[in-house]
């Protein structure tokens, strides 16, 4: 089987991989690009668990063809933290033990992420009802959603405060 | 997996050249949160996929006379990001945002749950109601067809192999027109519809209802259109007398399975319900639009 060159931008950096028609976006991030980050928890699109941003969109990467990636823009968890420093999400995920296994935690925070850029202030509804895409099954979700909101009203505050 | 090509054509023409090369084994790819999750089940082995994703004006919605059209490959998130599209026909629209996950719905289309042809699929009762129709591309040129003529049966459509849908267009709306869909579910987010009710009306400066459809979802081996359940409708102001024989009509036209998610008699009642719910919906939107 020929594999395809595709050219993208991966966490803001000019990628390229070669990927066989059939495999997932998923599958090239991990396998071709080594960024093992996003997880394969289902495959199917029920569990969030391989969460990326394409072109702005929160989208499932185990249900994208790695192909479709040519001239997209990519965000990983990988480009989360910024040198070194945790994103805030990331960092209240710590605090409020928003993780036991860690295996749904990178699709959580691309996701969590996802919607603190649309909506800097959701109510726990509004925060669960976005995040029903991503499954977790230690935590039972409020701490997750707990850092969540307190994640959000840190970035609230510092953007007041600069 | 066996040898497979993905080809992402610029033009119409081009998919559709895609397509009869293939001779039947090409399948159409819009936002994939049926067709990869088909493919790797190993369900189905296509020898080529063919993205629509490229070709000018698949993706977006652009307004024609009071018209919506929307690009076969438009994800549910920009429908719902779309406010003229929201405020015009809030049933379609919360129909195509019921599907899925945020995640899904950055990728899943109107189009794609049409063409999957699953009895369940949320967006097509509303569409159906809605009076939608859409543009097939094939070899052998265009032809715009109601969007109920599409599914034939579970997993099954009426289009030729090297045919697709182009566009989805949404009619131009009287004044107070409105429309709404719901569904029953055992959860409240991620299920698959035990049914489904899309509702769309017009009413007359006195609140009288001049034109209604109906259809119903998952309670048949395709949507299907009501027109008794519309008629019940047809001159009243959506008094007690009227629902009941919208209620009547529904459960008359109701020929479900029994399976996991409801038996024969539950969904038969529940259409009726969801029925009488989503026109009630629909007629206070209208209503409101006065
Ligand atoms: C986690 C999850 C939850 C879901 N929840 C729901 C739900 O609540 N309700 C619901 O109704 N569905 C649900 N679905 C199913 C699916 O998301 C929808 O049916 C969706 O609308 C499909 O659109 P798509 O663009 O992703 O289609 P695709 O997967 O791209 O295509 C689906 C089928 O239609 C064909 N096709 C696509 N576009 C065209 C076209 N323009 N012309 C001709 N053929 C075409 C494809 O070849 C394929 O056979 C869910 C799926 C997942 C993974
Ligand atoms: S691995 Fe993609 S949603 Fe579960
Ligand atoms: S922490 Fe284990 S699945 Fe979420």
């Amino acid at each position: 089987m020929s594999k395809q060159h595709v050219t993208t931008t991966v966490n803001g950096d000019p990628t390229e991989f070669l990927a066989a028609p059939g495999t997932t976006l998923l599958d090239a991030l991990r396998d071709e690009l080594g960024l093992t980050g996003a997880k394969e928890g289902c495959g199917s699109g029920d569990c969030g668990a391989c969460s990326v941003v394409v072109d702005g969109r929160l989208v499932c990467s185990c249900l994208m063809l790695a192909p479709e990636a040519e001239g997209r823009r990519i965000e990983t968890i990988e480009g989360m933290a910024q040198g070194g420093r945790l994103h805030p999400l990331q960092q209240k995920f710590l605090e409020h033990a928003a993780l036991q296994c860690g295996f749904c935690t990178p699709g959580f925070l691309v996701a969590a992420k996802a919607l603190l850029e649309r909506n800097p202030d959701p109510d726990e509804t509004e925060i669960r009802y976005w995040l029903a895409g991503n499954l977790c099954r230690c935590t039972g979700y409020d701490k997750i959603v707990r850092a969540v909101m307190d994640a959000a009203a840190e970035m609230r505050q510092v953007r007041r405060a600069s | 997996m066996p040898q497979l090509e993905y080809s992402s054509p610029s033009t119409a023409d081009d998919a559709v050249r895609a397509l009869a090369a293939a001779g039947g084994s090409a399948k159409v790819l819009a936002g994939g949160t049926d067709l990869l999750v088909q493919l790797r089940s190993g369900r189905i082995r296509p020898s080529v996929i063919v993205d629509l994703k490229r070709i000018a004006g698949a993706v977006g919605i652009r307004e024609e006379a009071g018209a919506f059209v929307i690009g076969a490959a438009t994800p549910g998130a920009v429908l719902g990001e779309h406010a003229a599209l929201s405020k015009a026909w809030p049933g379609v629209v919360e129909a195509a945002n019921l599907i899925g996950s945020t995640q899904v719905q950055g990728r899943a289309t109107l189009a794609g749950n049409l063409c999957n042809a699953s009895p369940a699929a949320d967006s097509v009762p509303a569409m159906i109601a809605a009076g939608a129709t859409c543009v097939v591309v094939g070899p052998k040129g265009r032809r715009e067809i109601p969007v109920e003529q599409v599914p034939k049966g579970p997993g099954e459509t009426s289009l030729a192999p090297d045919e697709f849908l182009l566009e989805i267009r949404l009619p131009p709306r009287p004044p107070r027109s409105a429309d709404a869909y719901l569904r029953l579910i055992p959860r409240t987010e991620m299920d698959i519809a035990v049914v489904g009710a899309g509702v769309s009306l017009t009413l007359d400066a006195e609140g009288v209802i001049t034109a209604a459809r109906v259809a119903l979802g998952a309670v048949a081996p395709t949507v299907i259109l009501v027109p008794e359940a519309g008629a019940a409708l047809v001159g009243s102001r959506l008094g007690d007398q009227a629902l009941e024989k919208l209620d009547a009509a529904a459960k008359a036209a109701a020929r479900p399975i029994s399976d996991k998610r409801g038996t024969v008699d539950y969904r038969t009642n529940i259409a009726g319900v969801l029925a009488r719910r989503a026109a009630t919906i629909a007629y206070q939107r209208a209503e409101s639009r006065a």
